[in-house]
């Protein structure tokens, strides 16, 4: 009988209709059941969560400070995480690297000696720290005892790559996040002036809208950047860079705002609204903006990876962040010298980290964009 | 159809004035004036200078004065064919962009070229046989071409070229042809060069068009008058190019306009990557050492050149749409 039941009725889960969660579900509800449907999204939603996380608390999770540097290590390659050691299961263990110096070419070459085994130690003791510059430890997520460990290998200056990847996530990440913020103050405005108010208003805005898009936005941002005064501090300079990209990237939001309103304002609960004494302000802010903030969040989430990219880009050409800021962008400055790159492939290991943050917030968004109207086909 | 192109060119005018606002915001943005920057170069190289020619230079320059006669006078200057002089070359800025632009163009016609040849047969591919193996290998490609920045790209297929061949610059030429007059080889020498910068400028917007092509194609092809069509016995061929694909490709063209601002972003950044002797390095060069006139002139040009882009793939939207002929 059970059987039965569930073949006359096989989509009887949350989130889908037939089902009488679905019938009294918020708005928000069935946005998210919608969005856990798309598994990619889902995915991605999480990688990026761990990201953030990884940014946040930078200094417990990477074995190094940013600028922590060891000259016995200069280029040194990633050393490989080893669990089996004469046949034995084991504790995951690296080998210690012995170095030598290539008396015809200056370069120093690592091999690895398998006679020297450190296992490696979690919550271990190392380099004291202050995190968010508050709160003292010395306690890092993983990390060997009696030696370095460099799972990503090591820069120029004998700098751990993985520890500087993931504090260079916290400019590259939160970029995005704060340039989001601003960009989505100016175009919800300027949007939502556009579309309400119509007329000659209307005309302005869009016009300004069109001028921007219609110019390529890199030379406008590198000639910009010039103009910060070079004796900013990084804090400074990072929200000069922030002020600068959004100052673009605010069109795009503008356009969906203001194309949402152009069809709501005619609705009769706007009339009603009107009719009830209700200000503009109050129209808009609680009446309309409420209604389609789900679409404001997929679009902000699709404009994420321009401003990560165009912070990436401009450091990466030397006119954004300048070191000791560690950013991405400025971790793959380094790797521009060819013939370091030649020796050290591993200093692209930071653009990996770009591409799957800029992958997993382009899914992310199309999941969100996609369930941002959920009465559309469920 | 001329009222139309008219039109356009009358609305572009405001937009160009306001390109050379910023261009001119962009000349005067650095703290301190470009004497400032001329004085302290002359004094780094441990030569005396006179005030008094300083101030005879200010005066010839107008340095003196409120900002909108600076900029009267600069746009007059333009509107003569005169851009300024580069400090930091000591040449007419509009010879030293002259020298250059030619390749910044080249390289981003061919990668237009490039990105519309690729992605409409894989588009027309992808939409035809719908989660097909190979539409899910070109969406996936796809996915990535758009995530992974074409500098990064840029700067993975050099560290290739380098490990394959020891060079630590892709040229536009080979040696024989660097400094050969033009001739029929070298024209084919540019050509077996400039693919290779082209592909990458080019990936992002390749990426982007094989979605809005599919997309669109699919709309099409869900629509009646397809089904009418086969009905009729239309061959299969002749139901997907004669109307779907005709309809599908006004928005592919109307893409050319935000395509192109995308493709000089990416042209200026591949050549940095790659060391091209297009307007890129002159660019950054001349940012650097805050040469502005040569700067603001190069966004200008830059900006400008866009815009006209944008301007014949509207008229070649109306050309192929009457409908925007009618409307605007």
């Amino acid at each position: 009988m059970i059987a039965d039941e569930q073949m006359l009725r096989p989509q009887a889960q949350p989130g889908v209709p037939g089902n009488k969660k679905f019938l009294v579900a918020s708005q928000w509800q069935l946005i998210r059941w919608k969005f856990m449907r798309h598994r990619v999204a889902l995915i991605c939603l999480v990688v990026l969560i761990i990201f953030y996380l990884w940014a946040i608390f930078a200094e417990f999770f990477t074995p190094y400070a940013a600028g922590s540097y060891d000259v016995d290590y200069v280029l040194a390659p990633p050393q490989r995480i080893h669990f089996w050691d004469q046949g034995e299961l084991q504790r995951p263990f690296v080998y210690g690297m012995t170095s030598e110096l290539n008396p015809s070419t200056f370069r120093t070459t690592y091999t690895v000696d398998e006679t020297q085994k450190y296992p490696i130690q979690f919550f271990v003791q190392g380099e004291p720290y202050k995190l968010w510059g508050l709160f003292e430890g010395d306690r890092h997520l993983y990390g060997v005892e009696g030696s370095k460990v460099f799972l990503f290998g090591a820069d120029d200056r004998g700098r751990d790559v993985l520890s500087r990847v993931i504090h260079g996530s916290r400019i590259s990440l939160s970029i995005g996040l704060v340039g989001i913020a601003i960009s989505a103050l100016i175009g919800i405005i300027a949007g939502g002036v556009s579309g309400y108010f119509g007329g000659i208003t209307d005309v302005i805005i869009q016009r300004v809208i069109e001028f921007i898009r219609s110019i390529p936005t890199l030379p406008l941002w590198m000639a910009l950047s010039v103009a910060l005064p070079p004796t900013w501090t990084v804090v400074q300079a990072y929200f000069g860079i922030v002020m600068i990209l959004s100052l673009v990237g605010w069109t795009g939001l503008a356009r969906v705002v203001r194309g949402k309103f152009l069809s709501l304002r005619e609705e009769d609960f706007v009339m009603a609204a009107k009719l009830n004494g209700a200000t503009e302000s109050t129209i808009i802010f609680k009446h309309l903006l409420p209604l389609f903030s789900s679409h404001i969040i997929a679009s902000l989430t699709l404009s994420v990876p321009g401003m990560i990219l165009g912070e990436t880009a401009l450091s990466f050409i030397g006119l954004g962040l300048q070191p000791p800021a560690v950013s991405w962008g400025v971790l793959l400055k380094d790797s521009q010298q060819i013939r370091v790159l030649a020796e050290a492939p591993w200093l692209l290991i930071p653009g990996i980290f770009v591409i799957v943050a800029i992958l997993c917030f382009n899914f992310v968004g199309d999941g969100v964009r996609d369930a941002a109207d959920p009465y559309a086909s469920v | 159809m001329l009222l139309f192109i008219l039109r356009r060119i009358l609305l572009m005018i405001p937009t160009l004035f306001a390109i050379t606002i910023i261009s001119f915001i962009i000349i005067e943005a650095p703290p301190g004036d470009f004497m400032d920057a001329y004085v302290a170069r002359i004094t780094a190289q441990q030569q005396t200078i006179d005030s008094s020619e300083v101030e005879a230079l200010r005066a010839r320059y107008g340095l003196g004065q409120p900002g909108y006669v600076r900029y009267l006078r600069w746009m007059g200057s333009i509107l003569q064919g005169d851009l300024g002089r580069s400090m930091e070359w000591n040449q007419p800025v509009g010879r030293l962009i002259a020298n250059r632009l030619p390749w910044t163009l080249a390289i981003s016609l061919v990668s237009l070229v490039l990105v519309y040849a690729v992605s409409i047969p894989i588009g027309l591919y992808s939409a035809t046989n719908q989660y097909s193996a190979w539409d899910y290998v070109f969406s996936t490609i796809g996915f990535i071409g758009l995530a992974v920045p074409n500098f990064l790209l840029a700067l993975i297929i050099l560290w290739l070229y380098f490990v394959a061949t020891g060079d630590v610059a892709v040229g536009l030429f080979s040696d024989e042809y660097q400094l050969a007059p033009w001739s029929f080889g070298r024209v084919i020498d540019l050509l077996q060069h400039i693919w290779l910068p082209a592909v990458i400028v080019g990936m992002a917007g390749t990426a982007g068009l094989i979605r809005v092509v599919r997309a669109n194609l699919l709309d099409e092809l869900r629509k009646s008058y397809v089904m009418v069509a086969r009905a009729k016995g239309l061959s299969e061929s002749k139901v997907l190019y004669k109307y779907p694909l005709r309809t599908a490709m006004n928005p592919v063209a109307s893409t050319i306009g935000w395509a192109l601002p995308g493709l000089v972003n990416g042209e200026l950044l591949t050549s940095l990557v790659l060391g091209l002797p297009t307007i890129a390095p002159l660019f950054v060069g001349a940012l650097m050492s805050q040469d502005m006139f040569l700067a603001g002139s190069i966004v200008l040009i830059l900006s400008a050149l866009t815009l006209i882009g944008t301007l014949i793939s509207d008229i070649l939207l109306a050309w192929l749409d009457p409908r925007i002929r009618e409307a605007i």
